[in-house]
């Protein structure tokens, strides 16, 4: 069981990641990769994240324990960006990797609920030129409320 | 000293990241530090506290010693 959290602050390409990843869980029976990329439209010019790092890391790494525990896995890969990305850009990426394909699907949507709802990271947006700070939605909150 | 650090839309109410003031620094300290407006978004109950990397269940029984760092902590928008 190998459990990875990366926090990086420059661009990255997910295949680079997912490939590694697989490579080293031979006899595994299935792999799931998300990788969420900042949306397009919606006059978004750039998106920044920002994080605590004494928090933020720390809380990946329970979240990623959890889940591995919870859903059995083999391997799970959690990589996040911080900082100004645009339109097209990869912002987070998790794969799961497991015996079965049931638990590597799970985990991953389980990771990604609780990254959105409750990891320590503030996002604002930059439209027309001006940044603005994203509140919390309802929905993130409604989505973390399947798991327990 | 204890070093302040603002995370999200409070670092834009502060005008600033971080802030090094002089320790030791209680709940009440911290409220008399801040502007009118700063200070009651941190005064709200979804901003939260943590001391050293730790959250507190109880903001205010805030107490920072000399070289802590107090993070403010407005509610998270997502990954």
């Amino acid at each position: 069981m190998a459990i990875t959290v990366e926090l990086r602050a420059t661009p990255f390409y997910p295949g680079a990641y997912v490939g590694p990843f697989s490579d080293a869980h031979p006899g595994l029976g299935g792999v799931c990769t998300f990788v969420g990329e900042v949306r397009g439209g919606d006059d978004v010019e750039a998106l920044e994240l920002t994080h605590y790092e004494p928090m933020t890391r720390p809380g990946m790494e329970q979240l990623a324990t959890s889940a591995v525990e919870r859903f059995g896995l083999m391997g799970l890969l959690m990589v996040h960006r911080t900082g100004i990305m645009h339109p097209g850009e990869p912002i987070v990426l998790v794969s799961a990797c497991a015996m079965h394909r049931r638990g590597a699907i799970d985990a991953v949507d389980f990771c990604m609920d609780h990254l959105k709802a409750k990891s320590w990271f503030w996002k604002r947006e930059k439209r027309k030129g001006r940044w603005h700070w994203i509140e919390p939605r309802a929905a993130d909150h409604e989505d973390i409320a399947r798991w327990q | 000293m204890v070093r302040l650090v603002f995370l999200g839309r409070l670092a834009g109410l502060a005008g600033r990241v971080e802030h090094e003031v002089a320790a030791p620094l209680d709940w009440h300290g911290l409220l008399a530090l801040c502007d009118g407006p700063l200070a009651e978004e941190i005064a709200n109950d979804r901003v939260k506290l943590a001391l050293d990397g730790e959250l507190l269940a109880d903001k205010t029984a805030l107490a920072a010693p000399a070289g802590a760092e107090i993070a403010l902590l407005p509610p998270v928008s997502g990954g």
